[in-house]
């Protein structure tokens, strides 16, 4: 119930928020913020009430009552569809990464919407909900419906409070995501009438289908309508190209979510249905998924290098650094597992800390072209400053989070495979160089623009935010240890359920 | 004919009984605030008679009609429908035609006709359904007098109407000639028991011509031709009556004479309704993608439907999914089109000539009336088929029945279809959602009465399609017990 009333406080938040407009323009993200806080709190609350031990034990991936917290109630009985929702040390992982990046959202955009704060704040909060519930769903018609809902509102930021390409963009996203979670809701419908052949009924949830032994022509196929729309969601080269579109035209609170943790929804879909459902087939397509990321390690660093626009770079820089999360997750050893879910979080804060500062840059530029730029540190040190942080943390700087997960995702990955894991390293020094390039054009170097000197710096709430995300990889660095307990438990129940390794054919790969 | 008989056939009765009673008025006394009060009564009388007559077994009443919970259940569905279509029409027909009373009275026989049709196992009734419903529909398309589109957008259907009734008459004529009868049921019998050595191929033009002709009325490509012309033409609460109680009841009378008929035995039967569904999906979809006009989008987007719906008629194996995905489907796209072309009629009944229905009418609706927009926003994500919306629902059950036998080259276009659907569903939401431009065009053309009426119809339309998008349980049970 708990899990229920955590998702039910974003959406009645959200509606507050919309509604206060009419009372105080300002109110909207008072309300916003309030709304995350209390959410965060009261899921950190519940957290901290269940048996300390229960976090070390490893949930078995098919017995709901293994996992820390599982709640149902029937919903459409017709099709023995549920309203399901479970969360181990995984989910747990990835919503206080999206809460808290929801609070940065929040703040990101304090002072940047003039038009509707209300209806903004609104959207925001909506798309938190969606996302907290894709991370929670565990019958695959109520994630798809969390998967197919939380685009509305990430469509309607994009679609009212983008830039000047925003239609274009907008209906991109949407229209790849869509078709995309149209395969995957044919894959859902096929799993679960083969269950309905095998077992006489109906049964969307996970923990039924996980468990159902069928032997089908059709699972490859199944698995690649899975396989699709969360590669596309990731994204996975070359499912790419919607990525830098919705990014650039986006709102700074848009990019921070987009980036932060829209993405990761597709990473988790990855390990929580993809492999599981379909694990012998998901071995044999390895080898493909894992060229598809080391291609997109690669490609991403070099388009990456050759962008002029701030936020086109580090809309590209994640489709490489979320190669590594394919990589890690395909390799399916525990190591490379880890290092995928490190990348998630840790990619999530660096990626969003660049897209506010891409933001507070257009906010007070009104352009995003590099070439226009240059020599900004003279006039704001303190954004700077944070800039350099985050740019060294992205190119993967030993003692800060990014490293961590890069390092193992490699170290699993040359287990499996050595060839692939040479060229992923490559990003390690690709991401060296546009990272480092990113802050040459922009704060170093000649003064190109001309109202250099009335430029405002970062302030205290921009600082503050900044910090908490400076302290989180720093810690991820130096200490990542909670983090990996945390999710030990889930990927060691995976492992030794499904005990297998990726087949490659021919000894030479 | 008994007197429970005559309770069975309720609805049908109050519908005819009304519109005598509003010919008498009009005759003796032209005043519109009676005739709409009548008018009203009347389909809420026969909504409400609805319930009596649901309380009766299945019943034959006259070879011509069978009585069950399906007919009742849709009559019921059209008779609501034509309160919202009458609701919608009052201020239209204020400002177009002299002389508005007899729309209404168009109405309810229309209405009446689609009725017939949900009754009907019988070609007879069958014929007479459908044609009361397209004569007075033809006279509806035309009413508004003052502008020539409505007129060509009659004509065209007019002629062509005919034309495709004309053909399944035909068709209906050969397929009697072949086994004696006109009855649904006992077609099937004689169909199945006819001898090996009697030549069929006479048999399957019989059936593929009454398949032309119903798909023409329902616009399935490559019957479509007429659709977006007529769409456009016609005033808009016709419009909306058009796509939904129209589309439905011919529908569903197929769906009868499918499954009565037995027809599922024809595999050539099977592949000619397979081709032109993939060819609605593809081609309606596409289509709409190059129009400008919100009817004529809508006009394809229909197509391209009632090509998923036609996706039904191929599941063979699990005919009760399939006709429990058919009759869902059908409500929710009846909810779900009136919702959108109420909207536009509440958007042009105040223009004072011509409709003018294109996309730059709706520019930056939504921070101008945000209850109508929402109002299209909801019908269009349940179109395009998003979640929470009753469109979802019934785009799952189809994806379900369809998975139940296999379809695949159904499913591959169903899925392609609803992808190119998305574009241009999302460019009129985000025509409606822009707020740079100038949204003058809606102050100057339109003055939208947000009176009570506007208010109520809008929360009704919301409020079913999202309740029949998160809780369809109650339906989908009392569909499963009635079939």
């Amino acid at each position: 119930m708990s899990l229920a009333i955590l998702i039910i406080l974003l959406l009645a938040g959200g509606v507050v928020a919309w509604q206060a407009e009419r009372f105080n323009r300002d109110l909207p993200r008072w309300i916003s913020l309030a709304a995350i806080a209390l959410a965060l709190l009261y899921f950190l609350n519940t957290v901290s009430g269940l048996h300390p031990d229960s976090f070390s034990l490893s949930p078995n991936p098919t017995e709901a009552s293994s996992w820390l917290i599982h709640y149902q109630l029937d919903w459409i009985p017709r099709f023995g569809i549920r309203f399901e929702l479970a969360m181990d040390g995984l989910s747990l992982l990835l919503i206080i990464l999206t809460l808290v990046l929801g609070l940065i959202a929040v703040a990101s955009s304090w002072d940047e919407i003039s038009f509707k704060p209300g209806l903004f704040q609104a959207n925001l909060l909506w798309t938190l909900a969606g996302v907290v519930g894709v991370f929670l769903a565990l019958d695959l018609f109520l994630f798809f419906l969390f998967w197919e809902v939380m685009l509305i509102p990430m469509y309607c930021l994009i679609a009212i409070w983008g830039h000047e390409d925003k239609a274009y963009a907008s209906m991109k996203f949407f229209i790849f995501t869509q078709v995309s979670g149209l395969l995957m809701l044919l894959s859902i419908m096929v799993l679960a009438w083969q269950g309905n052949v095998v077992n006489g009924q109906y049964s969307f949830s996970y923990f039924d289908l996980l468990s159902l032994q069928f032997e089908s022509r059709y699972s490859f196929w199944m698995m690649l309508g899975f396989f699709l729309a969360f590669t596309v969601k990731l994204p996975g080269f070359p499912f790419h190209t919607w990525l830098p579109d919705a990014h650039t035209q986006a709102p700074t609170a848009g990019s921070v979510l987009l980036a932060g943790i829209l993405l990761k929804t597709g990473a988790y879909g990855l390990l929580r249905f993809c492999i599981p459902l379909f694990p012998e087939e998901s071995m044999q397509f390895a080898p493909i998924a894992m060229t598809l990321g080391a291609a997109g390690v690669v490609y991403g660093a070099i388009l990456a290098f050759a962008q002029i626009d701030f936020k086109r770079l580090v809309a590209y820089s994640s489709v490489s650094h979320m190669g590594f999360v394919l990589l890690g997750l395909y390799a399916w050893n525990s190591l490379a597992i880890q290092g995928a879910i490190m990348q998630m979080v840790a990619h999530g804060v660096s990626t969003a800390a660049l897209f506010m500062l891409a933001g507070a840059l257009q906010h007070r530029l009104h352009t995003r072209d590099m070439n226009q730029m240059g020599g900004l540190w003279q006039a704001m040190p303190r954004m700077g400053a944070c800039a350099l942080f985050f740019a060294v943390a992205s190119l993967g700087l030993p003692g800060l989070g990014n490293f961590v997960a890069e390092f193992l995702t490699l170290v699993g990955l040359f287990k499996v495979n050595p060839w692939m894991t040479a060229i992923a390293a490559l990003g390690l020094i690709t991401g060296a160089i546009y990272s480092l390039w990113l802050i040459q054009k922009t704060f170093q170097g000649e003064h190109l623009h001309q109202q250099q000197n009335t430029l405002k710096d970062f302030g205290q709430r921009e600082m503050i935010t900044m910090a908490a995300m400076m302290v989180v990889l720093i810690w991820l660095g130096l200490y990542p240890q909670p983090v990996l307990d945390l999710t030990q438990p889930v990927v060691d129940g995976l492992q030794s359920m499904f005990p297998l390794e990726p087949i490659f054919h021919g000894a030479s790969l | 004919m008994t007197a429970s008989d005559l309770q069975a056939v309720l609805p049908l009765i109050v519908l005819a009984a009304g519109a005598t009673i509003l010919m008498l008025q009009i005759s003796l006394r032209r005043d519109l605030p009676l005739t709409i009060t009548l008018t009203l009564l009347t389909f809420a009388l026969a909504a409400l008679s609805c319930i009596p007559a649901h309380d009766m077994t299945t019943r034959q009443v006259t070879p011509l009609l069978q009585a069950d919970t399906l007919a009742i259940l849709f009559s019921a569905l059209f008779c609501i429908a034509g309160i919202i279509t009458t609701l919608l029409s009052m201020d239209y027909m204020k400002h177009r035609g002299d002389e508005p009373e007899e729309y209404f009275l168009l109405l309810i026989l229309s209405t009446l006709g689609a009725c017939i049709l949900t009754y009907s196992v019988h070609v007879a009734s069958l014929l007479l359904g459908m044609e009361l419903m397209s004569v007075a529909l033809y006279a509806l398309v035309a009413y508004p007098d003052r502008s020539i589109l409505p007129l060509e957008a009659a004509s065209k259907y007019l002629v062509l109407s005919a034309a495709a009734s004309a053909t399944t008459l035909f068709g209906f004529g050969l397929l009697y000639a072949y086994t004696g009868t006109l009855e649904f049921s006992e077609l099937g019998n004689r169909l199945a028991t006819l001898p090996a050595a009697t030549n069929t191929s006479i048999l399957v033009v019989a059936i593929v011509m009454c398949l032309g002709g119903l798909g023409f009325k329902l616009s399935l490509v490559p019957f479509h031709m007429w659709t977006p012309d007529v769409y456009q033409g016609a005033p808009s609460p016709v419009t909306g009556f058009l796509a939904s109680v129209s589309k439905a009841a011919i529908f569903l009378v197929l769906l009868r004479w499918f499954i009565e008929g037995n027809l599922f035995q024809y595999a050539v039967l099977l592949e000619a309704t397979a081709l032109l569904a993939i060819l609605s999906m593809l081609v309606g979809n596409f289509l709409a993608l190059q129009q400008s006009n919100i009817k004529r989008i809508l006009a394809y987007s229909s197509v391209a439907h009632m090509g998923y719906l036609l996706i039904i008629l191929n599941v063979n194996d699990n005919r009760a999914l399939a006709s429990e995905a058919a009759l869902y489907y059908l409500i929710a796209y009846t909810v779900t089109s009136l919702a959108a072309f109420g909207l536009l009629s509440l958007l042009s009944a105040h223009q004072a000539t011509d409709e003018n229905a294109e996309l730059n009418t709706i520019n930056g609706l939504f921070w101008q009336h945000p209850l109508l927009a929402g109002l299209l926003f909801i019908a269009l994500l349940s179109l395009a088929g998003i979640p929470l919306t009753a469109g979802f629902i019934a785009k799952f059950y189809i994806f379900s029945a369809a998975v139940s036998g296999y379809h695949w080259l159904l499913l591959g276009s169903l899925i392609i279809g609803s992808g190119i659907g998305i574009y241009y569903y999302l460019r009129v939401i985000f025509t409606m959602l822009n707020h740079e431009d100038s949204p003058a065009a809606i102050n100057e053309t339109t003055a939208i009465q947000n009176g009570v009426s506007v208010k109520f119809i809008s929360f009704i339309l919301i409020g079913a399609i999202l309740i029949l998008g998160i809780a369809p349980q109650p339906l989908i049970e009392y569909l499963q017990s009635i079939l």
